[in-house]
């Protein structure tokens, strides 16, 4: 299990690296970080409550290095802050909801993408140089050229606003109670639907064009002149022999892609307001609330580096000859 | 190289993609001579639908979004040049160095690469640009900042292959200064893939920027195709059914991203022979359905 044990390590070594630069960001601002930090709420909240804002937010006297042990600490008990635009709410309150409906919408969207991005990359790499080769994957390349957001507005006003087909915004209907009904399962479903399409529009170009290209190397395979003379259906041979093979390096890519899917689901969801981290990130930017910023910035990362990291296990366990070898993890 | 230019100009999907590119960058320069009006003319009434008066019609400050579509692209494309300019030249630099260096500069580098690569890029540069003064010149400073390290890889692994040819050997041997030798004879055998990576770069700054500048953390005051989509968000053109304020400018993005990405699609298929449809393997092989045509000449 070297490999495996390796990414782990990769992965603390990156998730120190967002730790650190969140507990550096805001002691590098310009003149007193905490005077500008709290500059839009010093209306709002008392001397006492700014006070005791910095000290929470470690901006102390103390050196740096105490500071940074301090924040250490607070992390490790699971002590993100204090939200400002919802003061006194602990930013982990706020987060909690967002994360769930965030993980919602990433894992549907990249289920979608990834699995028309094989059918179609494969189709194309399978009749290559026919009109299909040539119009499909550089159709889903201009597609995957549009900003997520220009997309995300564009669909929204076709289907939301135009065609009142689907509803406009949020995760949920107003009318409905949350709980295992099939009410509302059904309406977060019918809210789920345009945002997990747009980032699955946006990303599929890129699988197809992946698989595309690997499924072409895989075509001239011995194994698949073999296939084919021992008169196994056509589809058989495309679908078992082909495509299964050329899927596999594109798991490795998956997770790269994950991080961009989530970046662009960020986007998706501030126009789509759903209520998930994104527009949480968005709201935090709005409303210069610098503590829910932050924590949201560290639990992304996180949650993007658990994410590669299943991925890989999931490599792992595909290809044998990835566990335990000195190669890959390139 | 020159075989790759050429092969470049019998492609069609390079040579639309260039005209269009072209073709944005033109009127983008002749905004004083092609606009209607200036970006502070505000006359129009708000969310007039396009008129002949208004080609584009108005935004929600009865503003002209043909004028504001024609300056804005100024910023917007100016802006992603000079990061895709920037980024190109430290991931060149970066990837060559750490390829010829070896050792711990090598390995600390490419640590630094990963990590970056690792950590979500969008979250990333909203968290610094929200840290940092509001305006163009934050959101080129975070872009580029963030945005090598995938070129330092890229160029890192061409450069390693290139490292162990017959050439490089030869230079040596003859006594070039190593400086020379990766700057003289290596780097122009990584051209194309240099010029993909710099396309590439451009799409992202400009769709990033814009993304940056859609959230609110751009100058507000000054056009730009992200600011024009800020505003357009603010104003809530869309429930107002105003779809020419935001589909101007979101186009304007799109298309140039597009003619960009078709380049780039035809230097992957120049550089990469697999990848081109040979008429011999084709007709060898004929798997099921229609016989494979040959799509381009070459």
């Amino acid at each position: 299990m070297s490999f495996l044990l390796r990414r782990a390590a990769f992965y603390a070594v990156a998730g120190f690296v967002a730790v650190t630069l969140n507990f550096l960001l805001p002691r590098l601002m310009p003149g007193d970080p905490a005077t500008t930090l709290f500059a839009g709420y010093a209306d709002q909240l008392g001397p006492d409550d700014l006070a005791s804002l910095k000290e929470a937010y470690g901006l102390s006297d103390a050196p740096l290095l105490a500071q940074y042990a301090d924040y250490l600490r607070s992390l490790l008990g699971g002590d993100l802050g204090t939200s400002l635009s919802q003061f006194p709410t602990p930013v982990t309150d706020l987060i909690r909801d967002g994360l769930g409906w965030s993980l919602l919408l990433g894992t549907v969207s990249v289920l979608i993408g990834f699995t028309a991005g094989t059918l179609l990359g494969s189709f194309a790499a399978w009749r290559r140089g026919s009109r299909f080769d040539t119009l499909v994957p550089p159709l889903t390349m201009f597609v995957g050229s549009f900003p997520y957001f220009f997309l995300a507005l564009l669909v929204l006003y076709l289907f939301a606003v135009r065609w009142q087909a689907l509803p406009q915004g949020h995760a949920y209907g107003m009318d409905v109670a949350p709980g295992l009904t099939p009410e509302f399962l059904g309406s977060v479903a019918t809210h789920l639907l345009l945002p997990a399409t747009t980032v699955a529009l946006v990303s599929v170009g890129a699988w197809v064009l992946s698989i595309r290209n690997t499924m072409i190397g895989v075509l001239d395979e011995d194994y698949l002149t073999m296939a084919e003379a021992k008169g196994l259906r056509t589809w058989r041979v495309m679908g078992h022999y082909a495509a299964r093979n050329a899927i596999l390096p594109t798991v490795t890519s998956l997770g790269l892609a994950v991080g961009h899917v989530f970046s662009g689901q960020l986007l998706t969801e501030v126009v789509f307001t759903y209520p998930g981290l994104g527009n949480q990130l968005y709201a935090a930017v709005t409303t210069h609330d610098y503590p829910l910023m932050q924590a949201l910035f560290l639990m992304i990362t996180i949650s993007v580096l658990a994410v590669n990291f299943a991925v890989d296990a999931l490599y792992a366990a595909l290809d044998p000859r990835v566990r335990g070898a000195a190669t890959a993890s390139s | 190289m020159r075989k790759v230019t050429a092969f470049l100009r019998g492609d069609r999907r390079a040579v639309a993609g260039a005209a269009v590119f072209t073709l944005i960058a033109c009127a983008v320069l002749l905004a004083p001579v092609l606009a209607p009006h200036t970006t502070t003319w505000s006359d129009g009434g708000p969310f007039s639908p396009p008129s002949a008066d208004h080609p584009l019609g108005t935004n929600g400050q009865g503003q002209d979004v043909l004028s504001h579509v024609l300056y804005g692209g100024r910023t917007s494309l100016g802006m992603a040049l000079v990061v895709g300019t920037g980024t190109t030249v430290i991931s060149v630099v970066a990837g060559l160095v750490t390829a010829f260096l070896g050792g711990v500069a090598d390995e600390a580098i490419s640590l630094v690469v990963n990590v970056v690569l690792t950590i979500p890029s969008l979250p990333l540069i909203i968290v610094l640009a929200a840290f940092l003064p509001p305006g163009t010149g934050t959101i080129v400073l975070v872009l580029v900042a963030t945005g090598w390290a995938f070129g330092a890889r890229v160029v890192r692994s061409q450069a390693l292959t290139l490292r162990r040819r017959d050439f490089v050997a030869a230079a040596t041997v003859a006594g070039e200064h190593r400086r020379r030798t990766i700057f003289v004879e290596i780097m122009p055998n990584m051209a194309s893939v240099i010029a993909a990576y710099f396309c590439g770069q451009v799409v992202f700054a400009l769709t990033a920027g814009s993304a940056l500048e859609f959230l609110g953390l751009g100058d507000a005051d000054q056009p730009s195709w992200g600011t024009m989509l800020f505003w357009a968000q603010n104003d809530s053109a869309l429930l107002q059914g105003a779809w020419w304020t935001f589909v101007a400018p979101g186009l304007g993005i799109a298309l140039t991203a597009s003619a960009l990405a078709l380049v780039n699609f035809a230097i992957d298929a120049a550089t990469n022979p697999r990848l081109r449809v040979a008429r011999g393997a084709a007709a060898r092989r004929p798997r099921g359905f229609r016989r494979a045509t040959a799509v381009r000449r070459g």
